[in-house]
This record gives structure tokens, sequence and C-alpha cells, in this order.
């Protein structure tokens, strides 16, 4: 009887692999659903185990699979294996991507997995915050923290509990790392927490998963259920979000895990010191703490920092996205440029188009012109470029993308998900949009009552052109940057500005002539 | 003890229980309403204040219940670059006053986007089509 290896991630159902593994069991074949390889443009795609070994073809529909049974199907791709997507990249955090059962406690003791957690419960706590700190690992979620320094921090704090809290509120558009790795290897989480659990002297562990990712809550609740007795005494729980994108920010998600409204807090004091209800607390990303496993078992640490380039160490798992011909998840050590990453390996937009722009690190990410595309990816190489890699995704746009439009969203975006605690972010969203509407519609504005006192004489008595609301905009933004309490208000100026700066002509007529903008 | 007790119960001993709680009410009632707030604040020993704080602080809870299906449509910017916008008048003509045609700022799918949810199923590539025939089963 043939086997038929078909992905249950969520993508591969949105892309109809239900109907193609409920086909394939009515062909009599035996149906086993792992996770995703992570080329997300041949989804559904099915393995087939032949007399060759496993033969990969995609995109599959129900019509397909006779074609695909007697060998004559023109969806081949060989071995999936071996395909230049996934032979060239350095995987290591989704080494298990496409190749286990998801909920499978035998494949993943099979494949490595438990052997990081033996290893760091045979050594004393401060030796694994050594070898993490020793690999250079840097928080995966978009600040790059060092991990190890924050360990030590939580490690060394006094307190009667401790908790370690794993941020899975991806709510940046573009971005699916953790999503895949929740639903297709939520042992290697679970493992990853256990070992910061031991390492900082944890009892109970949180996972906050945003509401939008139903099918990662079912897989890790199942996933926990299972592990338990393996992770014991360390205990783990999964809380959903409630659809709050500030909840991403670690201190909201805090609040959010106590029940209250997501707000952000104001630091110090750094949840290291005073988390989650008040106690030491750790909150990594799920790629953080999925990359442990790796770091932790034999050698790990060692061939971690081998990988990247300054002072990225390791491997990240960037997401291509957006109109591209073909996304997906591709790990790869740090330093690959962006253009080698959206033209060669993304082969370019999905609809053939010239590409425009790309906006690396989610909604609060710099929108980045061809012309910058040789920046390798690093975190300090995208800082200095006035960019961010954010959580890694790279959302890429064809020539018909309309900047300002985008750039009015961003701001947007800001003023319908800001938290209000601080008020450049609550309010300056609100004022952005407005000059946003005005700089594209050309109207001005007219010279209001107060301005046309006598009293005021500095206001402008000939009204405000398109020049006066960019410097105000420019203004703005500069006051939300640096007056903010958190990312959203202090990063929303990297999609406003980069959009304004590159692509000047597309906030209506002449903004800034040739000259101004080089 | 009625249902609304029951949920409370479940949650009480655990570790900032107030989320979990109002999920379940969201899923059993369709709605967190003033009532349910007031029995929920003298449960937990909060004020209503603080209880309606939270519940009108998240997008997922709803303070009356809207008994149309609904169909979430992701909006973000990886959706926007794929042609979402494009769909957004056919969608909203299909859906009419019968179905509730949400936004959502992504759903993970953002390489094989437009993406839309209805309930816990998710559908990616979505044309006008394929988007109009969703919004009518829905």
């Amino acid at each position: 009887m043939t086997t038929v290896r078909i992905s249950d991630d969520s993508l591969a159902l949105a892309c109809g692999a239900d109907a193609v593994a409920a086909a394939f069991l009515r062909a009599g074949c035996t149906v086993e659903r792992v996770s995703s390889w992570g080329m997300h443009w041949l989804e559904p795609l099915v393995e087939v185990d032949g007399p060759d070994g496993w033969t990969g073809f995609g995109p599959a529909t129900p019509a397909d699979i006779p074609a695909i049974l007697d060998g004559t199907s023109p969806k081949a791709i060989g071995r999936v294996a071996d395909h230049p997507f996934i032979a060239r990249q350095q995987r290591l955090t989704f080494a298990r991507a496409g190749r286990t059962r998801p909920l499978s406690m035998e494949d993943y003791a099979a494949t490595g997995g438990w052997a990081g957690l033996d290893r760091a419960r045979a050594l004393a706590p401060a030796e694994v915050i050594a070898e993490v700190t020793r690999s250079g690992l840097r928080g995966r979620g978009g600040a790059g923290f060092p991990t190890g320094i924050k360990w030590r921090t939580v490690a060394d704090a006094p307190g009667d509990r401790k908790y370690v809290v794993c941020n899975a509120d991806e709510g940046d558009s573009g971005t699916f790392a953790d999503r895949m790795l929740m639903e297709g290897d939520p042992f290697a989480l679970i493992e990853g927490m256990a070992i910061v659990a031991h390492a900082v002297g944890a009892a109970q562990g949180y996972i906050y998963v945003r509401s939008e990712y139903p099918h990662a809550i079912a897989k890790l609740s199942a996933a926990i259920g299972i592990a338990a007795p393996r992770i014991a005494p360390f205990r783990l729980d999964v809380r959903a979000g409630a659809g709050a994108y500030i909840c991403g920010e670690e201190t909201s998600l805090l609040n959010s895990l106590e029940g209250k409204r997501g707000e952000v807090r104001a630091k110090p004091p750094l949840p290291a010191i005073a988390g989650l209800f008040g106690k030491p607390t750790v909150v990594n990303n799920v790629l953080t703490l999925t990359a442990l496993p790796h770091i932790m078992a034999a050698g790990g640490a060692e061939e971690y920092a081998r990988l990247g380039i300054d002072r990225s160490r390791g491997t990240k798992p960037i997401q291509l996205a957006g109109n591209i011909r073909h996304g997906g998840v591709f790990e790869t050590a740090f330093g690959i440029p962006l253009r080698e990453l959206i033209e060669d390996i993304g082969g370019g937009t999905a609809s053939g188009r010239p590409v425009k722009a790309a906006q690396v690190g989610g909604p609060l990410g710099a929108y980045i012109p061809p012309s910058r595309f040789d920046l390798p990816f690093d975190y300090e190489a995208f800082a200095a470029a006035d960019a961010m890699i954010g959580h890694g995704g790279v959302v890429v746009f064809d020539d018909s993308a309309d900047m300002g439009s985008l750039a009015r969203f961003a701001m947007d975006f800001c003023a319908v998900e800001s938290c209000g605690k601080c008020t450049p972010c609550r309010i300056g969203s609100t004022r952005g949009v407005e000059l946003l509407d005005r700089i594209r519609d050309g109207a001005g504005r007219a010279v209001d009552a107060v301005e046309a006192l006598p009293q005021m004489h500095n206001a402008s008595k000939a009204g405000h052109g398109r020049e006066a609301d960019v410097a105000l905009l420019t203004d703005l933004c500069e006051t939300m940057r640096f007056g903010s309490l958190c990312a959203l208000g202090g990063f929303t100026h990297y999609p406003v500005m980069s959009a304004l700066e590159h692509w000047p002509e597309d906030f209506g007529p002449k903004v800034l002539g040739p000259e101004e903008c080089g | 003890m009625d249902t609304l007790a029951r949920i409370i119960a479940q949650h009480a001993a655990s570790e900032g229980p107030l989320l979990p709680i109002l999920h379940d009410v969201q899923a059993a009632f369709g709605c967190v309403d003033a009532a349910a707030e007031a029995q929920i604040a003298s449960a937990l020993n909060l004020s209503r204040a603080e209880v309606h704080g939270v519940v009108s602080f998240y997008h997922d809870f709803r303070a009356s219940a809207d008994p149309r299906p609904e169909v979430q449509l992701c909006r973000a910017e990886a959706c926007q670059a794929r042609g979402v916008e494009a769909l957004v008048p056919a969608a909203e003509a299909a859906a009419g006053q019968r179905v509730r045609l949400s936004k959502v700022y992504c759903l993970g799918l953002c390489s094989v986007g437009p993406a839309a949810r209805v309930g816990d199923t998710v559908h990616a590539r979505l044309d006008v089509p394929a988007l109009t025939a969703l919004i009518e089963a829905a």
C-alpha cells in the first residue's frame, strides 16, 4: 500500500490539503499528516513513497491524484529535501519541518528530541546560561536582546516564584514562522521552555498565543497534554490572546496574562525583575525558545556561534511573503543580502511585474526600495540603514503598490491598535492620519481662527501648503519615535517616513522636487 | 448552576482567570454583556469598571451579540500586496446585511493571500469567485 505524506499546517489546510488527503484515502493510500516544508507556493505539497524513495508533488488537487499515483504527473518536483529552496537553507530551528508528524513523540525522539533538555538538566543552571550566552543567541522576536543576559538577570533576581512566558502573539503581517513551529514542531517549543525553566528556576510557564491562530492553540494544547510527564515538574499552559496587536509587546502581554487591559508598562522595572504577577519572568519569542534544544544538544552552542556575521550569530528563519513567486520560510545564517532573498530565492513577484518595495520587519518596518536591496540581513546593518529586521518577515510589493496609501495604512494601524497609555502614540497616530490625508489630497489647510489672531505672531498668516504639512509630519514622527513608551508608536515612523522618502511621487502631486530627494 | 457560574467556577482557581473566562463567555453567549460583567466582577472580587475596561479593550469581545455569521478577511500589508483590496467591493456586495464581513490583521498565511477565516477554518488564494462563494456559504 502506498504511503502519502501531506501537511496539516493551517496554511496547507487553507490551500485545500484536507480534500487532497481524503482523496488519497479513497484511492486506498495510507496518509500521514506531517508538518509543512515551508514551500508555500507548492502547498498542498504531497510526498509519495515509491520504489525510488519519497517524491514530492505540488500544488496538488484531488484531480491530480491518478497521475500522481501512476507517476505521470507534471507536478513532480523530485525529492523534496533536494529542492533548491530547501537544499540552500541551513535549517536548525526548522530541521524537522516536513519530516515529522507534529504530535508524534516517537518522531520527535527519533529526530534528536529531548536531547537538549536531558543534557541541560544534567548541568547546573549557571552552566546552561553560560552555554546559551556563548552561542550568541539573541531574542528572535525583534529586539535582538542577548538571551543569556536576560536569563542571568532572572536567575539572579530574588523571588519565591519565577515564570517563563513564551511570546507567541505573532501579529506582524508577513510573519508566520512562529505559527509554523507551533503547529509543526510543538514539542520543540515545549522542550525549549523546559530548558529555560531549569536555567532560571521557574516552575510554571505560559504560552500566549494570538486568537487568530486557532490551529496553533489546538496543537500546542494537545502537545502539552502528551509531553507533560516528560517536562515535569515544570508545568505549562496555553493562553489565548483576544485580538489586540499590542499584546505582542512584552509588558502588555504580561498585563493581558494577568487578566488586565493590554496596556504597556513603563520600564523599569524590567520583566526580568518584576514581570508576571510582579515576579521575575523570562519573556522569549517562539523562535528564540525553539532554537534552544539545538543549542543545548552536545556541540550545539559552538555550531550556532560559528554561523552568522558580526554580532548576529546563528540562523534566522526568514519569511518570504506578499507578492512573491516562491513564498515560504527560508532559514539561513545571518548576512544574506536582501536581493538574493527576494530575486534569487523568492523568484521576484508572483504577479510577474517589477518589484517596487519590500517591507521588512512587519507593519512597523521600513519600506526598502530595490536600490537598497544589497543590505545584508543583520540586526546592526538594518539599524544603520534606518530599518529593522524585526521578526524576519519580508513582504514584497510590485509596481502597482501605492506607497502613499501604505503609509496612511501604517499610521491608521497605529491609531487602531494603540493601547492608549502614552500620548504620542494615542493622539499622534490620529493626527498623523489626518496629516497624511491632507498631504495626499493636496488641499493644504487654511489659517484657522486662532492662528489669525494678531497676538499669534509666530503663526503663519498665509495658510499651510504641502511643504508645511510634510515638515509637520516629519516633526510628528520624530515626537512619536522618541516620546512613545513602546515600539508601536516608536517605530511607526519607519514605514511612514521611508515611504515618503523613497516614493514622494506617491504622495499626491509634487511633495519634494527631484533635487531635494536625491 | 447556570452556564455563566459554571464557566467562572472552571477558571476561578487558575492564575489570571479573567481572559479565559471572557473567552468562554463570548463563545457561549456571543457577547459579554453588562449583566455578565457584573457577575464576573463579583466572583473575581473586581469592580465592574475593571471588567468592563478589559472587555472593551480587546477586539474579540462584544458588548451585544450579533447573530449573523462572520467572515474575517485579512486586510494587512501582505494580503494587500496580493490584491485583497480589489476583492472588497464584491465581498461587501455578497455579504450584504446577512453576513458580518470583518477586518482581521493577519492570519499568518502571508505567502498565499488573500486569506479569510470563518470560524476555525481558514481559506487562502482567494479571488472574487472563491471569496463570494465563501461568503454566500457562511
